[in-house]
C-alpha cells in the first residue's frame, strides 16, 4: 500500500459516479437543463419586476447582470445535496458494505464522492455561464479575477458537499436528505443577495442575510466577475459582506474542518439495514 | 487443520433486541458452513461481524487466522462477501462493475481489466458485459456480485442468503456455480434460509435461532438428532385419514402427523421395511386404497421444526411446503 492509495481509491470511486451523472436520467437533468431553466426563468420572469431596485434608474438588462451570481451560488449549494442523496442510496442498496468489504482507503469513497460532485458543479457552471451570456451576463474584472470568482464558488459548495456526506450517512434513505436538504437550504439561499438587495429585507431577515455565507459567496463573485451595479442601492454594512472572500472561505475551512473527520468516523460504521 | 473462520460468543444487541446472543461458529479451512435459520435469526448479523462491516458488543472472531477486531483491513484482503441484496450498482455495466472492484483490490488496471472479463466469462455474462446491470435479471445480478466477491481470488468467501428470491431455475444455476467454487478449495461460510440449500452445499450445518446455536453438526447427523425414518402415506379417499391414523397409530414411535390438505400421513417409525408391509398390510384389511407409500429419512424441515418448535417461515422455499403445512395440522 502506497502513499497514492487514498488517491488511486478516490479517483475510482469519483470515475464511477460521474459514469452515473451520464447514465441517470434525474442527475442528467439536474447538471444540464435545471441550471438553464433557472437563469431563463429568473432572468426573464423576475427581471422585469424586481430590476428597477437593483439599480435606480433600474432596467431588466442590469439586473440580469446582478442575479447570475445568486443562480450559480444557489445552483452549486443545491448541487451539493447530489453527495448526500447518493452516499444514502450507496448505504441503502448494499454499495457500502461492497466498499467496506474492500481493503481500499477507508476514507476513498468520501472522498471520491465530493470530489465527483466537484467535477459535477464544474459542468453546471459551465453550463449556466453560456446560458449566462447568452442572456447578456458579461465578465467585466478580467479572466484572472473571474477565475477566482468561479473557485470560490467551488470550494464553498465543496464544504457544503461534505456537511451533505454526513447527512447521507445518517438518515434512512436518500428521499429524506432531498426533503431534508430543501427544507433547509432553500431558505438559506433566499434569505440572502442572491436575487434581491439586501435593502429589500426586513430587520431581522436582513440580519440573517448580512452574515449568511451563501451571500458573502454571492456578493465576492458578483465582485470578482465586475457585476457590482454602480450607482448604489447594495450598501454593505456587514463586516462579512466587506471581506466576503475572507469571511466565504473561513466558513468553508470550519465546515470541512468539522465534517470531514464527523462524516469519516461515520462512514466507518455505516452498513445497509 | 487450520480453522478459516472462528467466532466465539459473539454478542450483539441493537435496542433491546439480542441479534446475536453468545454465537460460536467454525469454519475449517476448505469446507463449507451453512448457517440455517429463520429470518431475523441473526444469520446477517454474523456475517456482518464477520467481514468487518459491524463490531461485536462482545465476544471474538477470526478470518484466516486474522482478528476481525483488531485488524478489519488485514481480514478484507482475505475475503470475498456477497450479500442478500445484490450490491452490484445497477447503473455501471457488469465489466465496469468487476473493473471498479478489482482496482480497489488494488490489482492493477491491467489486471484489473482482465479479471472482470474472465469473470464474466466463468459466470456466463459476457454477452451482457456492457450492459448497465439495471437490465440484468435477478439471477444475473446475483452472479455479478457473486463474481465481484470473487475478484481476488479470495481464500475465504462469505454469501449471504445467495439464493434469496431467485426462481427455482436460476438457484439450482447458483448452487452449480458454488459448488464448482469451494471444490477449487475456497472455504466459505454461507447463510441461508432454505433447508435444502444447506443440505446441497454444506459440510457442517449450524442451525440457529435468535441469535443463538441450537443444533450442529453434518446434514445426516441432524436428521438423525431428530430420530429414524418417516412412513409417508397418502391415501386415495380423504375421508377414509382419520381411519388410516388410527390403525397406523399403533406402529409409530412419536407422533403422527396427518396433512389433511394431501391426504397424507407422516408416521416416525423404527423397523424400517417390515413395518412398511405391516402398514399397508392394515390398510388393505379395511380396504383403505393407497395412492402412495414410502420410507424417508427425515429431512432438514423435521430437523428446524423439531429444534426450533416452528417452520422455517418463507413461503417460496424450494422444498416443498411440508413445514408450513405439518405446522397448521399438529395438535
Amino acid at each position: 500500500m502506497s502513499l497514492f492509495t487514498p488517491l488511486a481509491d478516490s479517483l475510482v470511486v469519483a470515475r464511477r459516479n460521474l459514469i452515473k451523472v451520464k447514465r441517470v436520467p434525474d442527475l442528467l437533468v439536474f447538471t444540464t437543463l435545471s441550471p438553464i431553466m433557472f437563469v431563463l426563468l429568473f432572468a426573464f420572469v423576475f427581471g422585469g419586476a424586481i430590476g428597477g431596485s437593483v439599480t435606480p434608474g433600474g432596467n431588466a438588462s442590469a439586473y440580469r447582470e446582478f442575479l447570475i451570481a445568486g443562480i450559480f451560488a444557489q445552483t452549486v449549494v443545491f448541487g451539493s445535496t447530489i453527495t448526500g442523496a447518493g452516499i444514502a442510496e450507496d448505504v441503502q442498496k448494499g454499495i457500502v458494505d461492497r466498499f467496506r468489504t474492500l481493503p481500499m482507503s477507508p476514507s476513498a469513497v468520501l472522498a471520491g464522492r465530493t470530489l465527483s460532485d466537484v467535477m459535477n458543479n464544474v459542468i453546471v457552471l459551465v453550463v449556466m455561464s453560456v446560458t449566462g451570456l447568452i442572456v447578456g451576463w458579461r465578465i467585466r474584472e478580467g479572466f484572472l479575477h473571474a477565475v477566482l470568482g468561479y473557485l470560490l464558488l467551488l470550494v464553498f459548495a465543496y464544504a457544503i458537499s461534505w456537511i451533505m456526506a454526513w447527512i447521507g450517512l445518517i438518515v434512512p434513505s436518500p428521499e429524506v436528505v432531498n426533503n431534508a436538504s430543501f427544507v433547509v437550504i432553500f431558505p438559506m439561499t433566499f434569505i440572502a443577495n442572491t436575487f434581491v438587495p439586501l435593502t429589500s429585507l426586513p430587520g431581522p431577515l436582513r440580519f440573517v442575510a448580512e452574515w449568511n455565507p451563501i451571500s458573502t459567496v454571492t456578493q465576492a463573485a458578483r465582485e470578482l466577475f465586475g457585476n457590482i451595479p454602480a450607482g448604489g442601492g447594495l450598501q454593505t454594512p456587514s463586516w462579512a459582506l466587506q471581506n466576503p472572500e475572507l469571511y466565504t472561505l473561513l466558513w468553508s475551512a470550519v465546515i470541512l474542518a468539522i465534517f470531514i473527520p464527523l462524516a469519516n468516523a461515520q462512514y466507518k460504521r455505516s452498513t445497509s439495514r | 487443520m487450520a480453522d478459516a473462520v472462528v467466532a466465539e460468543g459473539l454478542v450483539k444487541t441493537y435496542g433491546e433486541v439480542r441479534a446475536l446472543d453468545g454465537l460460536d461458529l467454525r469454519v475449517p479451512e476448505g469446507t463449507v458452513l451453512a448457517v440455517l435459520g429463520p429470518n431475523g435469526a441473526g444469520k446477517t448479523t454474523a456475517v456482518k461481524i464477520l467481514t468487518t462491516l459491524i463490531r461485536p458488543d462482545s465476544g471474538t472472531a477470526s478470518v484466516a487466522g486474522v482478528d476481525v477486531i483488531a485488524s478489519p483491513r488485514a481480514v478484507r484482503r482475505t475475503i470475498g462477501v456477497s450479500g442478500q441484496y445484490a450490491a452490484v450498482d445497477e447503473y455501471l455495466t457488469g465489466y465496469e462493475n468487476l473493473d471498479m472492484v478489482g482496482r480497489l483490490y488494488h490489482l492493477g488496471a491491467k489486471q484489473a481489466r482482465q479479471r472482470a472479463r474472465d469473470l464474466l466469462e466463468q459466470f456466463d455474462l459476457a454477452d451482457a458485459a456492457n450492459r448497465m446491470a439495471k437490465t440484468y435479471s435477478g439471477g444475473m445480478r446475483r452472479r455479478l456480485d457473486l463474481a465481484g466477491a470473487l475478484v481476488a481470488h479470495p481464500p475465504v468467501l462469505f454469501l449471504d442468503e445467495p439464493t434469496t428470491g431467485l426462481d427455482p431455475r436460476s438457484r439450482t444455476g447458483m448452487w452449480q456455480v458454488i459448488r464448482d467454487l469451494v471444490a477449487d478449495g475456497t472455504s466459505l461460510l454461507l447463510t441461508t434460509q432454505y433447508l435444502e440449500e444447506a443440505d446441497r452445499l454444506a459440510d457442517n450445518i449450524v442451525v440457529i435461532d435468535h441469535g443463538r446455536l441450537i443444533a450442529e453438526g453434518t446434514a445426516d447427523q441432524l436428521k438423525s438428532q431428530v430420530g429414524g425414518e418417516r412412513l409417508e402415506i397418502t391415501v386415495s379417499d380423504g375421508t377414509q385419514l382419520r381411519r388410516a391414523e388410527e390403525l397406523l397409530t399403533p406402529l409409530a414411535v412419536g407422533a403422527v402427523v396427518r396433512e389433511d390438505d394431501r391426504r397424507g400421513l407422516l408416521v416416525p417409525v423404527d423397523g424400517g421395511a417390515s413395518q412398511l408391509a405391516d402398514a399397508l398390510r392394515r390398510l388393505d384389511a379395511e380396504s383403505i386404497a393407497v395412492d402412495d407409500v414410502g420410507l424417508r429419512r427425515p429431512t432438514l424441515d423435521d430437523v428446524f421444526l423439531t429444534l426450533t418448535g416452528h417452520a422455517a417461515e418463507d413461503k417460496d422455499a424450494p422444498t416443498t411446503g411440508h413445514a408450513a403445512a405439518k405446522q397448521e395440522s399438529a395438535p
